[in-house]
């Protein structure tokens, strides 16, 4: 009995020696989460190239991070809000993942937010758009990484206004993401002299855009924005196209598009129209050999912005991770939020309320004849600096940069 | 009185034209519907994923098949597609009713109900598989660009094609029901089978036409519908669920039913577009509860 109790006190010993040396690691590996929509309306944003983008960051960090293996997993999310917090929770609490990453709508990436926040967990946030994200509706573990509706507005609105088009008409997807949309463009366009003569809101997943387009179309506005996203824009470019709008006087400008949305409605259609990206494939040599070896694994599709956030993001927590030592979500996340990012792709800070601010691009669609195959769709026309694409930390409602922390 | 809706007389015309072209579409394919409850007895869930592959097949035809059977000039041009795609679907679609949906005739309508419904799962699933989720985007053929001003808004010679010719197809299906000789054998189907094949009529055959005509109807629709929206795998399931309304509002089954209150359904959501647009996506909703409760059989619906 008391030889039990020795041999019990000194395996307990072990143990605990044991457990020192390896407490940095919550169970022997880094789990990576790809939480996305796979199969849903962003799923050519994100999706199944996402999870691509964090499996080639992981084989291009080696695989292994301090010895510890990195394990990817993934679920589909098909951007409904319900099944991303479900999944996020199971991916935390079952599959003991350490960060999350994608979240593609931003009802999916509250609900995901709010999880990893509960449990600790760090959540990248690439594909969602809306401001909020970083900033009423903050929290600690968030990092907010491609690009958000702030930066859209300033980025498109701005260079719209700037080409001497002064008046505008709204149509705007009438979810709280159109209205954020709406409220930033506008303010934008009133602060560099322009006018919004009106909007229209409408519902989500419209199929016939034809009559608001009518009302856009008899404001006599010069520049008619869509606030809104993903197959609603889709529809309203290809139904202005339709109707006429394009080559008129009015212009259709997009708040919200991303290159595979280009590809989804070729460029006749869309040839000439401004949008802002937080990154664009064929911008610099490192982005063109990312894309190369992308490519060749992903059908010969580029990489949209989206997919290379992640790639990035991925590869910038590993680094924090072999930095700090851990995976313990507070010590990577000071470490994240200390240290410039500069990794060829992206370049720039993670700020307090976890909003990564770079650089963002203002893309024009290239003509059918300019254009060399089905990926070489746009120019650069303008790089946005980082600072002027971020809400000013002045103007922050965050509650990590006012201080007070809501009830 | 247009001041005070805020809207000019001219502007409120050209609104309507344009909620008559949605209109047209929702006649269309509950008229499809219509003539498949009517006769069949089944509720055709595969309608919308039908006309997807509508539009589908001739988004394929102009761009993909000439690169798939190694003729990479050939292109199905939009007229030509405009026959042969419905043609295709309703062969398709008579398939599936002699190999799944006749096996069902005798039991319940949710066993029918409950096989289509899957059938439009898997379909639609399929070609998100193939084609992608934000799927592609078909021209408006050369010979209808370009349109008419009325008032200071733009109709496309386009939408006034597909409303001549949904007009059209409408009547003439009416006309063939409800007027001609083959039209009474149909209906005389309907309402007495037995005795009709006593008679000397083959009944099956007229039921595995009827369905493949129905859908033949709604691949039509979908060609139709290619050049205006986004051709994606999910262009079906989304118009569905309206059509159903305006079936139910019409009337299950009623065929000139369908045909108006789809006509005007259209223009009412149009015009919800201008005065309340946030509501426009209920409203037809909200007139289908209305008019369940005042008349459960619908408006041209007879109580069976």
């Amino acid at each position: 009995m008391k030889k039990s109790l020795l041999a019990q006190m000194i395996g307990a010993a072990f143990m605990m020696s044991a457990g020192a040396a390896s407490a940095q690691f919550t169970d022997d590996s880094v789990r990576i989460g790809v939480l996305t929509d796979m199969s849903g309306i962003y799923s050519a944003v994100e999706g199944p190239g996402a999870l691509l983008a964090a499996q080639m960051a992981v084989e291009d960090f080696g695989g292994k991070v301090l010895g510890k293996e990195i394990i990817i997993t993934s679920a589909d999310t098909q951007s409904k809000a319900d099944l991303s917090g479900s999944q996020a929770r199971e991916m935390i609490d079952r599959d003991k993942v350490d960060v999350l990453m994608g979240n593609v709508s931003t009802s999916s990436a509250l609900a995901a937010m709010e999880v990893a926040d509960q449990r600790k967990k760090i959540a990248f946030v690439t594909g969602a758009a809306s401001l909020p994200i970083t900033n009423e509706r903050c929290n600690p573990y968030t990092v907010h990484y491609v690009y958000d509706t702030y930066a859209l507005a300033h980025g498109t609105a701005s260079a719209v206004v700037a080409g001497g088009k002064k008046s505008w008409f709204f149509v705007t997807a009438d979810y709280a993401f159109g209205h954020t949309l709406q409220r930033d463009a506008s303010s934008v366009v009133n602060a560099n002299g322009g006018k919004v003569l009106g909007s229209v809101a409408h519902p989500i997943k419209t199929t016939d855009f034809a009559s608001y387009l009518a009302q856009a179309q008899s404001s006599g506005a010069e520049v008619i924005a869509l606030a809104n996203a993903g197959g609603d824009t889709i529809g309203s470019v290809k139904q202005a196209a339709e109707l006429g709008i394009m080559g008129s006087k009015q212009t259709v400008v997009p708040l919200l598009m991303f290159t595979s949305d280009i590809r989804a409605l070729g460029l006749r259609e869309t040839q000439g129209m401004n949008f802002t990206v937080g990154w664009y494939w064929d911008f610099s040599d490192a982005n063109r050999d990312f894309s190369k070896r992308f490519m060749t694994r992903f059908k010969n599709v580029a990489p949209t912005s989206v997919q290379a956030g992640v790639y990035s993001a991925t590869m910038n927590y590993l680094k924090a991770v072999q930095a700090t030592k851990t995976d313990d979500s507070d010590k990577v996340m000071a470490y994240l939020k200390a240290t410039p990012i500069d990794d060829g792709l992206f370049k720039g800070v993670i700020r307090a309320d976890g909003k990564f601010e770079h650089d963002m691009y203002l893309l024009q669609v290239k003509s059918p004849k300019e254009s060399k195959n089905r990926n070489d769709i746009a120019t650069v026309a303008r790089v946005l600096p980082a600072a002027e694409g971020s809400l000013p930390l002045a103007d922050s409602k965050c509650y990590l940069v006012t201080g007070k922390k809501p009830s | 009185m247009f001041e005070l809706l805020g809207i000019s007389p001219q502007a409120l015309t050209s609104q309507l034209l344009i909620g008559l072209i949605n209109g047209s579409f929702y006649a269309l394919l509950s008229l499809g519907l219509a003539v498949i409850f009517g006769l069949l007895n089944v509720i055709n869930f595969t309608h919308g994923a039908l006309y997807m592959l509508g539009a589908m097949f001739t988004w394929i035809g102009l761009t993909q098949l000439g690169s798939w059977i190694g003729m990479p000039e050939l292109e199905v041009p939009y007229l030509l597609a405009l026959v042969l795609v419905p043609l295709i679907v309703g062969v398709m679609s008579i398939v599936i009713e002699k190999t799944m949906l006749k096996r069902l005739y005798h039991l319940d309508h949710l066993y029918g109900l409950l096989l289509t419904f899957g059938l439009a799962l898997v379909i639609e699933g399929l070609f998100r598989h193939w084609f992608g989720a934000l799927g592609n985007s078909y021209p408006v053929p050369d010979m209808f660009r370009g349109g008419m001003r009325v008032a200071e808004l733009f109709i496309p010679w386009y939408r006034l094609w597909v409303v001549g010719v949904a007009l059209l197809l409408c009547f003439a299906t009416w006309y063939f029901i409800e007027r001609t000789k083959l039209g009474s054998l149909l209906r005389a189907g309907t309402e007495n089978p037995r005795l009709l094949q006593a008679l000397g009529v083959n009944v099956p055959l007229i039921i595995t036409l009827t369905y493949g005509a129905g859908c033949a109807l709604a691949a039509f629709a979908g060609v139709l519908a290619a050049p205006i929206y986004q051709v994606t795998a999910t262009m079906g399931s989304e118009l569905i669920i309206v059509v159903f309304a305006v079936v139910v509002i019409g009337g299950m089954g009623s065929i000139a039913g369908s045909i108006i209150t789809g006509l005007s359904l259209g223009v009412i959501e149009g015009l919800t577009k201008v005065f309340y647009p946030q509501a426009s996506s209920v409203s037809i909703f909200v007139i289908m509860i209305i008019v369940l409760l005042l008349k459960p059989a619908g408006l041209f619906g007879k109580v069976r």
